[in-house]
């Protein structure tokens, strides 16, 4: 799809508010998300103390940390994931286009429309590969069958699958490998064209080599779509990563270029995590 | 020992033992009634006896053996029958004699040691009637109009061709009387209905009026064409007969039409036998019940069970799933949610007749009743659906069987894995959209599989349905071409019921006894091909949505 077709956010004409957008935290690029001071309960237990970062606009940012320092936390606030969550209580501000995504007149929908995922585990639909790419376009009322056909065919190449899956695109999606299933959830993501796509751990389930496709795809991307990324593997957030953020215990101790992370951290808990003397 | 016991192996035995006795006991079950049952459409041979009875007298009995046991012999003495034996055992057959209408009965009980001699007479027939039941006897003239058109060892053939006429005679009467006669009366009564609604509106205008007048003119000219031709298919009817001779040497007149089958089953060989058990098992399934019901076929039976089936299960589905999707997905589980739940799982164990009970109560004379006043007020004071009927009956275990649905389409709803539902969420679905899209389709195997268990407990239940819907004799089958073809008003057959009426409440228990293991067997078999078929639908519907392996 092309980006003739301007998205709209409750009602906000985004391509209007890029205009006005001003250049406020990182140095060369604008800023897709920004977080406010972000507390979040998971009942009386508190899993965000109070983060406060931006996420630049068609860059990937890499989430690394210990488990349960609430990155995966974080980032399923980005597109009101938790709101899943019995008992979940958040505080706090995450503005896209300078609009708080957790306003009451939010729609949550039409949020997640511009805000993909991608899961852990590949979790692609009991359909055909098509259908599965297909299904956020006909939930969007796309109907006309070329256009579908096209946006299908383009999702497909711009996860790398097309080659793969083009004979058998009517055969169930259970047939695929695990690496091509998560290509193929990507694919479903990106088929209605996000704004930013969050990655979960996006290859923590899958061989070297599938791993290495995801990280090559992930670089392609990043042209297109902001890229949050969680993961556990530090050489991978090295890899694939312009920034990236440390947290620990629910709190965000350091966020720059990826670069002087790895090199030149300023945190003390961020040297001792990245190189290895916990987590 | 010890060591036998620790290693596992008595274990093994008392797990294998317990479904071999299951299975045992489930195959002999079936067994039993398929033997019982399907013993009784075999042509028997027709045995001749000399018999001693208690005065010293001897008779001549004729009559198939339906069955024989082993009575003690002290027993029968006691009982006041002078026998000299010194057996501890005596066996006492069960005859059916038939001729019902000159001996009163048409069993006898015999002893065997009473029995001077036993014979077969290959020219025995035996008659099947539409009334007074079988005949036993020896065929000796055919008449028509009053007339000897046969005699001897021509009659047979002649009586042969003389049943096949008079009995397509029948059935184009039944068809007239049925179909073009039954049709007429049908719309004569809705004319007169619509005339009575007319009248209570207060749109009884003479144009109107007269309009119905003239229709009804035109349908009692066209009934009066069919009573025409009714009598004359009547009076051909009624003009051959035969005569036979009883074994005792008593000569019977009977009117042809009155004659079902004519056969001799001592003269018959192995194929013949074969063919005709054939003939009366397809008859069995696919003809209208004759004799209060302990002659003829169960049709309609198996009609009205199928039917109330399918519409219980056309009912029970959309609002147990429903229900289900509501207490999973939506409503706040906490304690209230959790006593509703207890409380659904409680009703599946609640008495049927208790469901009965309430049918008939709330639906039956509440509904209906009320659904009476407000539609069909020009049908009163006869109810339309104030009274049990089809709808009712399937209401009523729609109501006794959506605890199932629901608990088993809950029990598909918490299977689905949780990625399935974030990843449609994630894509900008709306809960309702996921649910229609994903769940819904990915959870149809746990429906399927509560309808199958639905199915098989409705179609076997008796016991709410003698309330509200089934009666002993339903003289129109629920669905036919007349408008609106589904008649959910009306009373229907149902099989199970038909096992009671036909075992219990039957003048001639001897007679319906084979019938009662023959319907039980047919209720057993329809139960197993509506569940197969759910089946298959269900691991078709699985193997399309089979979950990702975890």
């Amino acid at each position: 799809m092309s980006d003739s077709s301007a998205p709209m956010t409750h009602g906000v004409n985004i391509d209007a508010l890029k205009s006005k957008q001003s250049n406020t935290v990182t140095d060369v690029t604008e800023t897709a998300l920004t977080v406010k001071d972000l507390k979040l309960f998971y009942s009386e237990k508190q899993a965000l103390n109070g983060i406060n970062m931006t996420i630049p606009k068609k860059r990937v940012t890499a989430f690394i940390g210990p488990s349960g320092c609430g990155k995966s936390t974080l980032l399923r606030c980005f597109n009101r994931m938790n709101d899943l969550v019995d008992d979940v209580r958040i505080e706090g501000q995450i503005l896209l286009h300078d609009q708080d995504i957790y306003h009451r007149d939010v729609d949550i929908a039409a949020l997640r429309r511009q805000v993909g995922m991608v899961f852990q585990k590949p979790n692609p639909f009991p359909k055909s590969i098509y259908e599965n790419v297909a299904y956020g376009l006909r939930l969007m009322g796309v109907k006309d069958r070329r256009t579908l056909d096209e946006i299908v065919e383009n999702s497909l190449r711009g996860a790398a699958l097309w080659d793969e899956v083009k004979d058998r695109l009517h055969d169930s999606a259970f047939g695929l490998s695990g690496g091509q299933q998560q290509r193929l959830v990507i694919a479903r993501a990106i088929a209605i064209e996000p704004e930013v796509l969050l990655l979960d751990e996006p290859a923590s389930a899958l061989d070297p080599i599938s791993t290495l496709k995801i990280e090559e795809l992930i670089y392609e991307l990043k042209s297109k779509f902001t890229i949050v990324i969680v993961t556990h593997n530090m050489q991978q957030a090295a890899r694939v990563s312009d920034y990236t953020a440390f947290m620990y215990m629910g709190d965000l101790v350091e966020l720059s270029d990826t670069d002087t992370l790895f090199t030149n951290p300023k945190q003390k808990q961020t040297e001792d995590y990245i190189t290895g003397r916990y987590g | 020992m010890r060591i036998w016991i620790k290693s596992g192996s008595p274990w093994v035995w008392l797990t294998a033992a317990s479904v071999s006795i299951s299975i045992i006991m489930v195959v002999g079950l079936l067994m039993l009634i398929a033997a019982r049952g399907l013993g009784h459409f075999w042509p028997a041979d027709v045995h001749n006896f000399e018999y001693r009875e208690s005065d010293g007298q001897t008779i001549k009995i004729a009559g198939e053996i339906r069955d024989s046991e082993r009575v003690a012999t002290q027993q029968i003495i006691d009982s006041g029958v002078k026998l000299d034996s010194t057996e501890q055992w005596t066996t006492r057959y069960l005859i059916k004699t038939g001729n019902r209408e000159l001996y009163g009965i048409d069993f006898r009980s015999l002893l065997d040691p009473l029995i001077s001699q036993r014979s077969q007479d290959t020219e025995v027939m035996v008659l099947e009637r539409r009334e007074w039941g079988n005949f036993y006897g020896i065929l000796k003239q055919i008449k028509v109009d009053g007339k000897i058109i046969a005699e001897g060892n021509d009659s047979w053939d002649a009586l042969q061709m003389q049943i096949t006429s008079s009995s397509d005679v029948y059935s184009t009467i039944h068809d007239i009387e049925q179909g073009e006669i039954g049709s007429i009366n049908y719309t004569l009564e809705r004319l007169r209905l619509k005339q009575r609604s007319l009248e209570l509106r207060g749109e009884d205008s003479p144009e109107a009026l007269g309009k119905i007048e003239e229709e009804r003119q035109s349908l009692q000219s066209e009934y009066k064409l069919f009573q025409k031709e009714l009598k004359t298919h009547y009076t051909e009817l009624n003009r051959a007969s035969l005569v036979a001779e009883t074994i005792e040497g008593k000569t019977v007149e009977i009117a042809i039409s009155k004659v079902v089958l004519a056969y001799r089953p001592n003269g018959m060989t192995i194929f013949d036998k074969i063919g005709f058990y054939i003939h009366k098992l397809w008859e069995f399934v696919s003809d209208e019940p004759r004799e209060a019901n302990t002659e003829g076929g169960i049709f309609p039976a198996i009609f009205g069970t199928v039917m109330m089936v399918i519409i219980m299960a056309i009912l029970v589905t959309p609002f147990g799933v429903i229900a289900a999707i509501y207490l999973r997905e939506y409503a706040k589980q906490g304690p209230v949610i959790r006593m509703i739940r207890i409380a659904v799982n409680n009703l599946a164990g609640v008495p049927s007749i208790v469901y009965g009970v309430f049918g008939l109560g709330f639906f039956v004379y509440f509904l209906g009743g009320n659904i009476d006043q407000l539609f069909f007020p020009e049908a009163l004071p006869a109810p339309t659906f104030g009274t049990p009927g089809l709808m009712w009956a399937s209401i009523t275990l729609a109501l006794l069987t959506v605890p199932v649905v629901i608990v088993s389409t809950e029990e598909g709803l918490s299977r689905i894995p949780k990625s399935i539902r974030e990843g449609s969420l994630a894509l900008g679905a709306t809960k309702a959209e996921t649910l229609w899209r994903t769940i819904i389709p990915m959870t149809s195997p746990a429906i399927m599989t509560g309808l199958i268990l639905a199915v098989a407990r409705a179609a076997g239940e008796v016991a709410p349905l003698m309330l509200v819907g089934v009666v002993k004799l339903a003289p129109t089958l629920p669905l036919d071409d007349d408008f609106p073809y589904l008649h959910l008003d009306r009373k229907f057959m149902h099989l199970g019921f038909h096992i009671y009426d036909v075992g219990f409440q039957s003048p001639n228990v001897e007679a319906a006894r084979p019938l009662v293991y023959a319907t039980a067997l047919l209720l057993v078999l329809i139960i197993i091909a509506l569940n197969l078929t759910a089946i298959a639908i269900r691991n078709r519907l699985r193997e399309k949505y089979k979950s990702l392996e975890h």
